[in-house]
């Protein structure tokens, strides 16, 4: 009978983890649609969003003069700052003009022989702010002020204090957020809708292998991302790292794993594509507008502070930044990292409990 | 490749027989599974079985009869709303988990293993589970895959995907192997690769449990067979054993014209023929059990002569387990395609 059978064992046991995380690594290269979403959507994301605000401060003003007897004259005296479009509309189009946004200031001469002038603006929007201070002083002068001090400006446009250099290291942590989420989310409940799950289920498999390689892969993945992203935003806009850049990329690594905890842990119960989908987007939604990626979160009320600044991004934002723009060492952002972690470490162990395998 | 003896082998531990007396590798006693829902279903119902070591058994029975619930039980994937299952000795949350996946072998219904892996690539993965097993290569071997050891299992037929599936239960070595519908939706070349593939694995004194609702599958591959119909098992024994039931192992089937307005033939009145063992009447058609064809069939035709009715269809054939199982229930094996099982 089967007494002489032998059982062979096998002389270099392959490890489980190391096997689970090639078969990731295997499946991600061999589809070139991940990597495109991978790789090249957060470039062509950083490419439109630099051009887009690489102009910023806005340099030039429209500002309407309403029609009446004293406008040519008052449009010239505003014609000679070069930072002002000047253009003559009658009331009703300068106040729609206005209020939707194509002009920042409406200026109203009086018909009288002083010069006297009503402002319209919107306080709210800075531009519309800063067009009627630029304005006043442009008038002023026309009618004749003479300015005691004698001042002269200095625009300074140097990397680190630019847009850009403040939009990088955000769009950087929304990368690891996106690429977490979604990268372990779709592939896990792809796997749980193939069965593949409940089929490893039926093998001696470690859960927590299994759960691990998913998150180690994305380490992986993630590296020549961000690579891409900062060569990137170096060579096109010359964004910079003052600080180490070992400490940004392993502040990456961190971010890299708590993202893909959380992107488990959102997974390990959905069972079809668009519930994974809906539950991504709804825990994504608050980060991408409080933690910091396009403005900075100190813009929000102190009272919600707390809650901002425990949500993963926020701390990952502020880490990155603090690292590139500032130089800050990774010693000084220990509260962060820990905050980082224990996202990480939390969400990895929820899911290992919390997960459906079928 | 060094092959080396290997003393803790659980080859050796079945063999031995030092974990079951009755050396049974599969032992269920009144299983129940019930899905809660609206309404509940009652998958399972009071369902027993025994499976000897080395012998190659097979649920058969129609979809949604509850064969795939009982095999996911016994593997362990699923948890029965009450009852006993022994597997290898073992019994499944008694902290043995581990050491019964390590000597069983599972091929579920439809597993969609990653296409962007090679042959190769989806065995190394899966021996890695297991403490010990064959080598990938080997794995493949047996399954005759060798061609397409580096192809992607994008690239495989359906036939060459049930093979891998079916080397990815083997890669582990096990003492038991559990196949869920494995040549279900394939070519009869495919379904022939299959079963020699399995007859291999038994003949080294392993154990294998499938389920099907192909009968000829059944019949040519088990050697004893259980016919489960809503949850339970309404009859078990050899596939010879079962068609000897009938009381005839063939079978005549006709049908008359019954155009000059005769009454119906009276099954009864055909019991009486000689080695006729059983009648019975499914739509226009009358198929009689009997024990010797060339005996019967002269006496049917004369009868038929005699009450001057016209054949409209004769056949002879071997009884089979559909057989059985439309004698058990009335019903057929394929009636309800559709259904989930």
């Amino acid at each position: 009978m089967s007494t002489l059978l032998e059982t062979q064992a096998r002389p270099r046991q392959a490890s489980p983890l190391g096997q689970l995380m090639l078969a990731r690594l295997r499946e991600f290269w061999r589809q070139p649609e991940a990597i495109f979403w991978t790789y090249g959507f957060p470039l062509l994301m950083t490419v439109a969003l630099g051009i887009a605000f690489r102009n910023r401060p806005v340099d030039k003003y429209v500002v309407d003069v309403q029609d009446g007897p004293q406008a040519e004259k008052v449009a010239a005296i505003l014609k000679q700052n070069p930072r002002f479009d000047v253009e003559i509309h009658d009331e009703a189009t300068s106040h729609l003009r206005l209020r939707t946004d194509r002009t920042e200031l409406v200026v109203v001469p009086k018909d009288s022989a002083q010069p006297v002038y009503d402002y319209r603006f919107v306080p709210s929007r800075s531009e519309s702010q800063l067009a009627r201070n630029e304005a006043d002083d442009t008038l002023q002068r026309g009618a004749g002020r003479k300015d005691p001090a004698a001042t002269a400006s200095i625009p300074v446009d140097e990397p680190g204090g630019r847009y850009i250099d403040f939009l990088v290291p955000g769009l950087l942590g929304m990368s690891l957020m996106g690429g977490g989420l979604w990268g372990v989310g779709f592939v896990t409940v792809d796997m749980r809708i193939r069965k593949l799950l409940k089929r490893f289920l039926a093998t001696p498999m470690k859960r927590g292998h299994f759960l691990g390689a998913i998150m180690l892969s994305r380490l992986v993945f993630i590296i020549p991302e961000l690579l891409i992203l900062l060569g990137f935003a170096y060579l096109a806009f010359g964004v910079r790292i003052v600080g180490s850049p070992l400490a940004v990329l392993a502040l990456i690594l961190i971010g890299a794993f708590t993202f893909a905890g959380i992107g488990l842990l959102v997974a390990s119960r959905a069972r079809t594509m668009e519930a994974v989908s809906g539950l991504m987007n709804l825990v994504m939604l608050p980060m991408w507008i409080l933690s910091g990626i396009f403005f900075s979160s100190d813009r929000f009320p102190q009272a919600a502070q707390p809650f901002i600044q425990a949500l993963p991004l926020t701390p990952l934002n502020h880490a990155v930044r603090a690292v590139m723009l500032e130089g800050t060492p990774l010693a000084a952002l220990l509260p962060q990292i820990a905050i980082l972690l224990a996202w990480g470490v939390g969400t990895f162990v929820l899911a290992l409990w919390w997960f459906r395998w079928n | 490749m060094g092959k080396t003896f290997d003393n803790a082998s659980p080859v050796l531990i079945s063999a031995g027989c030092t974990y079951n007396e009755r050396m049974l590798a599969i032992h269920c006693l009144n299983l129940w599974k019930r899905y809660d829902g609206k309404p509940p279903v009652e998958a399972v119902r009071g369902l027993n079985l025994s499976v000897e070591v080395g012998e190659c058994f097979g649920l058969l029975g129609p979809n949604g009869a509850g064969k795939t619930t009982t095999i996911e039980i016994l593997e362990g994937l699923l948890t029965p709303t009450s009852g006993e299952v022994e597997v290898l000795g073992m019994r499944w949350g008694a902290g043995h988990d581990d050491e019964i996946k390590q000597r069983i072998g599972i091929s579920l219904q439809e597993t969609k293993l990653s296409e962007k892996l090679s042959v190769l690539e989806t065995l190394r993965l899966f021996r890695s589970f297991y403490r010990s097993g064959i080598e990938p290569e080997e794995a493949i071997a047996r399954v005759s895959l060798e061609e397409k050891a580096r192809a992607w299992v994008g690239k495989l037929s359906g036939g060459q995907r049930q093979r891998l599936a079916v080397a990815c239960a083997l890669v582990g070595d096990p003492d038991l192997l559990f196949l869920d519908e494995p040549t279900t939706g394939l070519d009869p070349q495919s379904r022939r690769q299959l079963w020699d593939i399995i007859r291999g694995f038994r003949t080294q004194g392993r154990t294998v449990l499938l389920t099907t609702h192909y009968m000829d599958e059944a019949e040519r591959l088990c050697d004893r067979v259980a016919i489960v119909d809503h949850g339970q098992v309404i009859a078990l024994g050899s596939p010879a054993e079962l068609i000897a039931s009938l009381g005839g192992e063939n079978i005549i089937e006709f049908a008359v014209n019954d155009q000059n307005g005769h009454a119906d033939l009276e099954p009864t009145a055909l019991a009486s023929l000689p080695s006729v063992r059983a009648v019975r009447a499914e739509s226009g058609r009358l198929s009689l059990s009997v024990t010797q064809p060339h005996v019967a069939l002269p006496a049917l035709l004369e009868r038929l002569q005699q009450e001057g009715r016209e054949l409209a269809h004769l056949t002879t054939r071997h009884a089979s387990l559909e057989d059985v199982f439309v004698t058990l229930t009335g019903r057929h094996l394929r009636d309800e395609e559709s259904s989930p099982s």
